[in-house]
């Protein structure tokens, strides 16, 4: 590696990304279609809507909520969404009296299963930098004040147990279809910097 | 290793910004990285995810701040895939058209003799602190808790120990933690109220806080 190299600009990421696809067929190395197959299940599988799915069953059915909170990944493949590899969850209930929200600090991981790939605000320096430090002021300033009377827990996902947050029902919701409930959840709940509430739009608009 | 990876807790970083509708990927590059790895895993075995993240975490640090997210993700597979050998560096800025930038090269480390206790030392309710360890190479342990005191919340499955995993060495499973931590005990004076910071770790990582 000369100093000369390291002074001229990185080649266009892009462009970076087809070298090492074309270096590696090169040597034959990819078989044919894996690539786009791989894409295509984790664009069809890694969705926050999944973790949405099981909010609403866990809203409408105690027993489940139950089972979710007791044991996260057999929960979640009742519903059909099994984790990668050996993906452990655990489900975080917000309560009352404590808000819970999920960070990787060291890296960027989440539970691909129920979160999807994780939003690039999650994975922003910016973010796993300040939730462990200042979670009131950073939370307050993604449009979530939280009382002082409620308590906060931060989650840093330093080993391979993967977090979602079951956030609270809204209010005013009684009656609601399991469907019509799962509309509400956003994936910014889902990690704990948002509540549910009744409008989705008005949620998203952060 | 100390390095620029571990960001919990550090100044200086300035507001989150939220995109609505974010979809799974930007761009059409960002899902050949991403699939790109899972080649490099699954069909080539070249590495495993522990060597994967320490390839990351070998980045220059100004290179690592600036990269995106699927930057740093192609820099890992690239740069493990060179030090492999299963691709040269030539190779790749050839067909980039211009350099192509790698991680650094990581620290040596050791295997370790003896099989290390398999059983939990530690239940749920007891007090720990984090060893004040600063290995040259990598590990989970984040620097904001290391000589910390917590409570374990509860005990967690079995893993492979990552401080030998990234390094391709033998890597025992050993019981995992979620060990919570008052912020007061984090940051002092600058500690949010009623707060508390959960991290998991390592049986290795931690030692009786009556010990």
């Amino acid at each position: 590696m000369s100093d000369s190299r390291k002074r001229e600009p990185a080649a266009p990421i892009a462009e970076r990304v087809h070298a090492l696809e074309a270096a590696l067929a090169a040597k034959r190395l990819i078989p044919e279609g894996f690539l786009e197959k791989r894409l295509a299940h984790a664009e069809e599988n890694f969705d926050w809507r999944n973790g949405a799915r099981v909010v609403a069953r866990a809203w409408v059915d105690p027993a489940f909520r139950a089972r979710l909170l007791a044991d996260g990944s057999g929960a979640g493949a009742e519903l059909g969404f099994r984790a990668a590899g050996r993906e452990y969850l655990v489900v975080l209930e917000n309560t009352d009296a404590v808000h819970n929200a999920i960070v990787c600090t060291q890296c960027s991981c989440t539970a691909w299963s129920v979160i999807g790939l994780p939003p690039d605000w999650y994975k922003s320096p910016e973010y796993r930098a300040r939730l462990v430090r200042e979670p009131r002021a950073l939370l307050r300033s993604m449009g979530l004040d939280l009382p002082e009377e409620v308590a906060v827990r931060v989650w840093d996902t330093s080993g391979e147990t993967r977090y979602m947050v079951l956030p609270q029902r809204p209010a005013g919701t009684d009656g609601w279809s399991e469907d019509e409930l799962a509309a509400l959840v956003t994936r910014e709940a889902l990690i704990g910097v948002a509540r549910v509430g009744l409008s989705s739009s008005a949620q998203g608009c952060l | 290793m100390d390095g620029i990876h571990d960001l919990g807790g550090m100044s200086g970083f300035g507001a989150v910004e939220i995109e609505r509708d974010e979809p799974t990927f930007h761009e059409r590059w960002q899902a050949r990285a991403f699939a790109l790895n899972d080649l490099a895993m699954r069909v080539l075995q070249a590495y495993n995810v522990h060597e994967y993240r320490h390839a990351v975490e070998r980045m220059n640090r100004a290179h690592y701040l600036a990269a995106s997210y699927y930057e740093r993700w192609l820099t890992g597979v690239a740069t493990l895939l060179v030090e492999k050998g299963v691709v040269t560096r030539d190779e790749l800025e050839t067909h980039a058209g211009g350099p192509f930038p790698l991680s650094r090269p990581g620290a040596e480390v050791k295997a370790v003799g003896g099989a290390a206790a398999a059983v939990p030392r530690f239940a749920a309710g007891d007090s720990v602190i984090v060893r004040n360890m600063h290995p040259a190479g990598h590990t989970r342990a984040p620097r904001y808790v290391r000589g910390k005191r917590g409570v374990v919340v509860r005990v967690s499955r079995h893993f492979a120990f990552p401080d030998l995993a990234g390094h391709a060495l033998p890597a025992h499973a050993e019981p995992t933690y979620h060990v919570e931590f008052e912020a007061g005990e984090l940051w002092r004076d600058a500690a949010d109220s009623r707060t508390t910071v959960v991290v998991d770790l390592w049986q290795s990582y931690l030692e009786g806080a009556h010990e």
